[in-house]
């Protein structure tokens, strides 16, 4: 494949979106700014806590799949399904 | 009580015919498929599977008993174990599924060029699966204890036996299938308790809605504040803000459970057994569905058996529960030894303090928590047994896919990989099954000395397995030039220091008094509990591979083109042993 430098770069540079969002919803919104989320309340959750013990299990859920679909057309824009 | 052993016998036996008819009934249609179930698999099935094959004892019995008493801290279990499936599906199992092996060991010898990367992978991956197994066998204990009504030893060697029938006779061919029975069976005995006792307590039957909502008795306050003022009242740390070791810790320990996940070879495993690279990151995704579904219940689980069990002993503040008329689940737990009672001020009456002095429930085993909730909670009996069936499924279904982890890195990787290359298949086989009884062996003995909750002793299996394995395959993947000898470096130091690091506070192997620096907490380095310590360990692999490889020379040539080969989602091939 001619494009396999672009194809990997590509898909580097989304593997980077996803784990800066990954960083953030956990270690960041979870643990690092616990203290000044749990001031916000969510219903009856701190948002601090509901980060750590509900949030970032969702939003991991939305970027394996949101990377996927993206791979899946990274896949086909340069004619490498399997 | 009658009826609820009736029941009880019910699910649990109706249970396990089901997982041998599906058992016998795989095995029957196929005899060559061993190792990836020939590669035809679908995403959805897979993930189940993988579901099945992740929740372990740990997750089912005992991570909402954690949660239920480390509050906020226990959010480390379920950001871990559920954010290492973003790094599996981004980092390691697309590429691993299109190089097409189906052991860790295998996949470290190829692009390792090394035997001795292969020796060191297998000793990596079997410190770290025993760990694992160990943390298994306390939870098949704690349930057949309660279930058949007997010390906690007794159950646990009726555990190892019933492990080693299902695993050595049944758990070979028809794996995937009945793990997939053994997900479904688990979630609802998982869902089931907690949407009742969320409707008692809230009035919502959404269990993660319900932890959010306002408690039912119209007194309009929320239930997480409610527990937090019950609580510390009784001098116990703030429920939703409770902090495990300072943040340091949490983030460490955090990180070792989410790259020991994408390191752990049982798992990894699960992802040869799909179609293509596409399938592969799907998998991923609804794998993390299925677990997804029992991690966000978890929280709603432990917080509610908390309040209910303060609720039960202390009705209203300084109106305690005569111990005379404690309830069945009180004496029934008394009897496996992990609930203690000890009258200290002669009153009669049951004090539950977080003060030592004046505490009276002198042993609490939170791995009960979730066993027991149906009964504190006053759910009829149907559903108490459905949960003992449960547990059983969660703790075998893991328990048979480290066994055959274990069995299938020292029968196919070692001895037919590297020490007998002629070994015929049926004496693979039979080495395969003799492995899995000493390893069943080996850890229902450690299993007796457990160096402390399931949960918390799965967690150093992680810390192993983020140590040594998860490094090495990602270099492999990102790093085109990494080297045999740089990776084996890094393996090396990596589980080298974690281990010694454990080991120097919880005893060689575990075992009791062998520690020599004591499980102290002033001993930590940087605060950093020997659980979390995987994280570091990993670092300081990445570090010496990086180091070596500056001072011995790149991979060679056709290495990198393998791996650039791996990239590339193309045509992949059906994984394939040699």
């Amino acid at each position: 494949m001619e494009n396999k430098e672009t194809y990997w770069s590509e898909n580097l540079r989304l593997i980077f979106i996803c784990l800066a969002i990954w960083f953030v919803v956990s270690f960041g919104l979870g643990l690092l700014l616990v203290e000044p989320l749990n001031a916000i309340r969510l219903g009856g959750y701190k948002l601090g806590f509901w980060f750590a013990q509900q949030g970032s299990i969702y939003s991991f859920l939305a970027l394996i799949f949101w990377y996927g679909a993206k791979m899946n057309k990274l896949d086909k824009k340069y004619h490498a399904e399997g | 009580m009658e009826e609820l052993k009736l029941y009880t016998y019910i699910a649990v036996f109706g249970t396990f015919a089901v997982y041998f008819g599906i058992a016998w009934w795989a095995r029957a249609g196929s005899t060559s498929d061993f190792y990836v179930a020939g590669g035809g698999i679908t995403p959805m099935q897979n993930g189940m599977a993988i579901g099945a094959d992740w929740m372990s004892a740990a997750s089912f019995i005992s991570m909402a008993g954690l949660i239920a008493f480390l509050g906020y801290g226990g959010s480390v279990f379920l950001m871990g174990w559920t954010g290492g499936y973003v790094l599996l599906a981004m980092l390691l199992a697309p590429y691993m599924r299109k190089h097409g092996k189906f052991t860790v060991p295998e996949f470290i010898s190829d692009r390792y060029y090394s035997k001795g990367a292969r020796i060191v992978a297998v000793v990596c991956l079997i410190i770290a699966s025993l760990t694992y197994i160990i943390g298994q066998m306390k939870g098949v204990g704690v349930a057949f204890s309660r279930f058949l009504e007997v010390e906690y030893d007794n159950g646990l060697y009726i555990g190892m036996f019933v492990v080693w029938v299902y695993a050595v006779m049944g758990g070979m061919k028809g794996i995937t299938y009945t793990q997939i029975a053994q997900y479904v069976v688990m979630i609802f005995a998982y869902t089931i308790p907690a949407v009742f006792i969320s409707l008692q307590l809230t009035g919502n039957p959404i269990p993660q809605l319900g932890l959010g909502s306002t408690l039912a008795d119209g007194s309009g306050v929320y239930l997480l504040d409610k527990l937090d003022m019950v609580v510390t009242d009784l001098g116990f740390k703030e429920y939703t803000t409770a902090n495990l070791g300072g943040t340091l810790n949490m983030f460490a320990y955090t990180m070792s459970l989410m790259i020991g996940t994408a390191g752990l070879p049982h798992v990894i495993m699960r992802f040869f057994t799909v179609p293509s690279v596409q399938a592969a990151r799907q998998s991923a995704g609804y794998a993390l569905v299925f677990i997804g579904l029992l991690y966000t219940v978890a929280p709603a689980v432990g917080a509610m058996a908390r309040l209910n069990l303060m609720n039960t002993i202390e009705p209203a503040a300084g109106q305690n529960l005569e111990y005379s008329e404690r309830p069945q689940w009180f004496k029934d737990w008394e009897k496996t030894g992990l609930l203690k009672y000890e009258d200290k001020n002669g009153d009669g009456k049951i004090q539950y303090t977080a003060d030592k002095a004046t505490n009276e429930m002198v042993k609490v085993d939170r791995d009960i928590m979730v066993l027991a909730n149906p009964a504190i909670a006053n759910l009829p009996n149907w559903v108490i047994a459905l949960v003992a069936a449960g547990g059983l499924a969660a703790a075998l279904s893991t328990a048979a896919g480290l066994l055959l982890a274990i069995s299938s890195s020292i029968s196919h990787d070692l001895m037919k990989g590297v020490l007998t290359p002629d070994l015929s298949e049926k004496n693979e086989l039979l080495a395969g099954r003799v492995v899995m009884t000493i390893a069943i062996i080996v850890s229902g003995y450690l299993g007796l000395n457990p160096p402390g909750f399931a949960a918390g002793t799965v967690a150093l299996a992680f810390g192993l397995a983020a140590s040594s394995i998860f490094p090495a395959l990602m270099m492999g993947i990102f790093s085109r030039k990494m080297s045999g000898t740089a990776a084996i470096a890094g393996m090396c130091s990596g589980i080298g220091i974690t281990m010694l690091y454990v080991f120097q506070h919880k005893g060689i192997m575990f075992i009791p008094g062998t520690s020599f620096l004591g499980g102290m907490e002033p001993n930590w380095f940087m605060g950093i509990s020997p659980n979390a310590f995987g994280a570091v360990g990993a670092l300081v692999n990445f570090g010496v591979a990086f180091a070596v490889l500056k001072v011995t020379g790149p991979a060679p040539a056709h290495i990198q083109d393998m791996v650039d080969n791996m990239r590339l989602p193309g045509k992949t091939s059906a994984a394939h042993a040699h």
